[in-house]
Parts: structure tokens; sequence; C-alpha cells
């Protein structure tokens, strides 16, 4: 661990990792073991915020997190050159625009963080990237100012209204959507956000990528805790894929988010059968 | 001091006496980029059906102290889907296959011992009688002594490999669901599988599991299944044991080979190491030269304890 400090509610831990440096796309993750008691015997797993590459240092990844139980308390009581065990880079990422297009990018609590590994990489292949940015409150929202720095435009908004506006980052996007013309979104945060902006892309007819966060015991596919509905072939029924394995990235079209206990996602008639 | 690590399990060499347990390395398939699947003692699947299984819905897990409680409900392709893929895979990476079964009755593991019986990359069989996450107790076959053994006898005569039957510690008289199991034909015993639990969220007043309860692995449940391995083979000497519950390092492997495991299995462990089979086995070569033991099968005699 070469550095930890505060992200406004969240810490964020800078990790000489050159192997998962030089591998992670963004939308990836990695699975952490926290602190030294086994008693919580079990990774975490947090999505990768950036990383950089080794040149005249060596190469560093960076992860972004709340601290909720006893394996992130641990986490964010780590102290500069303690050794981290780290596993990754795991998952499938996001997948880029074959062409230059126009990107919305929505990010809810620290969900943000992912996107601006991909903020970058879109911005490398010459794609207009527009940030909308959301939380709770304004204390609860990852580094608004790096979005800006990152983005074409950036919309906030906030529940309470403490910070952008008030209201849903659901809220500006269809709006959004028709100024920018953006051919693509690219989501990160709570389940029930995503399963709302998968359905706003979907009715606007814009394909939508989501970052999902699903409790996992493993991160490699054997323990089959991750799973999430999905369709499968057309008039086949939806079955569950392991978030770890075909995620956490996800067409947020294929989810079946009702029946993964999230209602506000696709028109019912979009989503697969069942 | 040289060290031999190979075991012989119901008559099929194993190079080490390290398996992974069943439910927890998927169909091996998943674990290929991280360890040498033919390196390893043997690859316990993942319990397979007659029909595909979907599994119960989530959250399927919650981390408990020193272990976790997991519900997932069996899902599998099938058994037709597991031949024709993973057990292919299995073959091609030269792993030594025990393929766990799963029914619903005694039909039902009846015909999918059959069906495997023609399968030459499948070196055993683990009928698994006892994963507390069905929807009827009444499918924990390995709660009731004369259940148990009614599988078993119809799996043998199905079958053509040998059988081990895993048996669960939430009974009262394990020995004699054991000594059931074997004289119905079991050629060793899997034991244990995970132990049915709860865990609730207080906060939000339900529990943690979709499923309400779920089965209980991991560390937190290892003095259980080592006291359920010593019981089983003084009560049954020579009938081999693969001995699983909360192994993650070659020392909590070393406890049950000592206690008179033939074999050990690693399930939990490998979530939080995708080496740790590997790993486990490395450092029990290390304790056995240690303890001047050449072999794994040497250590139970130079356990010192009273019967």
């Amino acid at each position: 661990m070469l550095e930890r400090r505060r992200a406004g509610a969240y810490q964020a831990l800078t990790l000489v990792a050159p192997g998962i440096a030089e591998a992670a796309r963004p939308g990836q993750f990695v699975q952490v073991l926290a602190g030294d008691d086994r008693s919580f015997p079990l990774r975490r797993p947090f999505s990768i915020h950036r990383v950089e590459q080794p040149g005249a240092a060596m190469g560093t990844a960076e992860i972004v997190f709340d601290v909720v139980g006893p394996g992130t308390g641990a986490l964010a009581r780590l102290r500069p050159h303690d050794v981290v065990d780290v596993l990754g880079p795991l998952g499938r990422p996001f997948t880029p625009p074959d062409q230059p297009t126009g990107c919305l990018l929505v990010g809810g609590g620290y969900g943000t963080a992912p996107l601006f590994f991909l903020a970058s990489e879109l911005r490398a292949r010459r794609c207009r990237v527009d940030f909308v940015v959301g939380a709770a409150t304004a204390d609860r929202l990852f580094n608004a100012m790096e979005a800006r720095r990152l983005g074409h435009s950036l919309t906030v908004t906030t529940d309470d209204g403490s910070a952008g506006r008030r209201g849903l980052v659901t809220d500006p996007l269809p709006d959004l959507l028709a100024r920018t013309g953006a051919g693509r979104v690219y989501a990160c945060g709570p389940m029930p956000m995503l399963a709302a902006v998968s359905r706003v892309a979907a009715d606007a007819g814009v394909p939508c990528q989501v970052a999902v966060e699903e409790q996992m015991a493993c991160g490699t596919g054997i323990c089959f805790s991750c799973v999430l509905p999905v369709s499968g072939p057309v008039g086949e029924p939806t079955r569950m894929a392991r978030s770890c394995l075909e995620g956490p990235v996800f067409d947020g079209a294929a989810i079946a988010w009702t029946e993964a206990g999230y209602p506000g996602g696709p028109a019912p008639e979009l989503e697969p059968a069942r | 001091m040289t060290v031999d690590l190979a075991v012989d399990l119901c008559g099929v060499r194993l190079k080490t006496p390290v398996l992974a347990a069943s439910g927890c390395f998927g169909f091996g398939r998943e674990m290929a980029g991280w360890v040498d699947l033919a390196e390893l003692g043997g690859i316990v699947t993942k319990s397979v059906s007659l029909e595909p299984r979907r599994g119960r819905p989530t959250p399927r897990m919650a981390e408990t102290p020193s272990g976790m409680l997991n519900a997932i409900g069996l899902q599998n392709p099938g058994v037709e889907a597991f031949c024709a893929t993973d057990l292919r895979f299995l073959a091609e990476a030269g792993a030594t296959v025990v393929a766990s079964l799963v029914g619903r009755s005694p039909e039902e593991f009846g015909r999918l011992a059959a069906r495997l019986a023609g399968e030459p990359a499948v070196a055993l069989l683990e009928v698994n009688l006892s994963c507390p996450n069905v929807e009827h107790r009444g499918e924990v076959f390995a709660t009731d002594p004369a259940l148990a053994a009614e599988v078993v006898r119809t799996v043998k005569r199905a079958s053509n490999q040998p059988v081990l039957a895993k048996l669960t510690a939430d009974v009262t008289d394990l020995v004699a669901v054991a000594r059931a199991a074997v004289d119905a034909g079991a050629d060793g015993l899997t034991l244990i599988n995970t132990l049915l639990g709860m865990a609730v969220d207080v906060g939000r007043r339900r529990p943690r599991l979709a499923a309400v309860t779920g089965g209980l692995s991991g560390p937190a449940i290892r003095p259980v299944a080592v006291r359920c391995v010593w019981q089983v083979a003084g009560a049954l000497p020579g009938v081999p044991i693969v001995g699983a519950g909360g192994i993650v390092t070659a020392a909590d492997a070393a406890e049950f080979l000592l206690v008179g495991a033939t074999a050990v299995a690693v399930g939990t462990g490998n979530f939080i190491n995708p080496r740790a089979v590997v790993e486990v086995a490395a450092g029990l070569e290390q304790y056995l030269a240690a303890q001047g033991a050449g072999s794994p099968a040497e250590l139970p005699a130079l356990f010192k304890a009273e019967r």
C-alpha cells in the first residue's frame, strides 16, 4: 500500500501492483483480503478506480471504498508500506465503442470511481464524454472535480439538493441523451439506480452497459453467489449468470431487473421472458 | 527424508491427498488459469443433477465469524451438459475427477450413476446425501441411515466407479449413518458437508440469506469436522475417509490426516486463495518431512491419542 487518503465520505487506497496496472481494463475489479483478522475470512471486491502504468515509478492501482463493516474498516486502518493481498484484475470490462461516439457516464456514490478510468480510455479513443454523477447528499459524491476535468460536461444531482439539482441521476438523463446525441450510456452505482438508468437508455434506444455490485465470496467463478438473472437466447427463460465472470459489466437490457429484485428496470415488455 | 504425497483412495491413486471440495471449485474449468488441474489430488465437481437446476435467489451468501453461510441451491447445467462440456474439458486437462451427484430420490441418484458409468474421465463418484440447501429437508438423505443406505445401494448397482458417500454432521449419531452407508456398499466417506445455519440482519429485521437458512462452512466448522472424522475412523477402521471442513492451510489438513482421513478436500479455502489446493499440498509435504513421515498414510500411526 502506497497511500491512503480520504475522498469526501470515502477512502481511496493506492496499491503498488504493476501486474494489475498493466492488465486492468475499465470496469474490472480486484478482490482484496482485508487486514490480518481472519475471523472475517473472505475477500472484498472493489472496482478499479484508476491505474498508473509502470514508468519512473512502479505501476499502481487505486480502489475507492466506503467503510461499512469490519473488512473495509481494516482497510481504512492500513498504513503506507503495509502489504495487502490483492487478486486481479478480474471480470469483464466495459466495451468501448468501435468508432468515436458520444458517451454518457452515469455514476452513483462511489460507483463513480471506475468511470474515471473508463473516461480516460474513451477520451483516448476520441469519444466525447459527458458525466452525470449523483448521491444522497453532497458529501456522498465522489470527486465531482475529477468528473468536471475529464468530461465535456458535468451534471450533478443529490437526493436532498445539497449539491447540483435535487433529484435522481435519471432525472436529467432523457434531456442529456437528446442534447448530446450520446450513442452509449455507461453506468456504475447502486442496483436500483442501474435498473433505472437501463430503463431510460432503453426508452431512448441507446445501448447501455452497467457495472453491477453483487455480493461475492470468491470473485473467480467458483462459488455461484454473485448471480444475476439475464436473458438467454430469444424465447428461452432467463439464466443465472455469475457477475464475477460474465460481469461485473453487463448489457443493461439483458438483465431481468424485476426478477433480480429491482423493479425499476426497462419496461416489462422489454424484459426477457422468465 | 523423501516424502511421497500420493495416496490410494478406494483404489484410485491420487497425486496428493488434497482435493478440491464439491461446490467450491466450480466445474474445475474456472480454475484452469490459477492452477494446473492435473497437479491436484483431485477435483470434486459441483454437484450434478439429472436436469439443470437454476439455484436459489440472491442473496445466496453471508459472511459469518470465521466462515460463511451459503444457499446456492445446487445450480448446475444438468448431467448431459456436464458430460458434454465440463467433463470433456477436465479429461483433456488431465484432472482426476470425482463427480458429485445429487438427486431428489434414490432412483434419480441411480440414473445419474448409470449415466456416468460409461465416462472413463470420472475416477470416483461422490454421492451428495447432505446438501442442506434443498427445499425439503427430506432430500437430506444422510439424516436417515435407511435412506442413506438405499441411495448408496442404488448408486452402487448402477456405477462402475468407487463411491464416496458425503454425510452431514447435523445428526445425532453420525457413526450409525456412516455404518449404514458402508454396509450398503459405499467404498468411502466424505466428512463433512456444511452445517445448517442461519444469520439475521437485525437492522433490516430479516434473514441474511434469501433462502433463510444455509450451509455454514469455513474454519468455523473445522473442529466439528475433525471430531467427525476421528469418531468415524475409530468406529469403522479401514474405511477410507475424505476429511473436509474449514481447511485453509496445510496445518488444517494435517489435523484431518492425523485423526484418520485418507485424503482431505479444501472448500471455502478456495474462495480466499484460488491456489489453496496446491499450496496446502506443498505445505503438507514439508509437514510430513518435518514429522518424519514418508507419506500421508503414515500420519495416523504417529497421532498420540487414546481411542
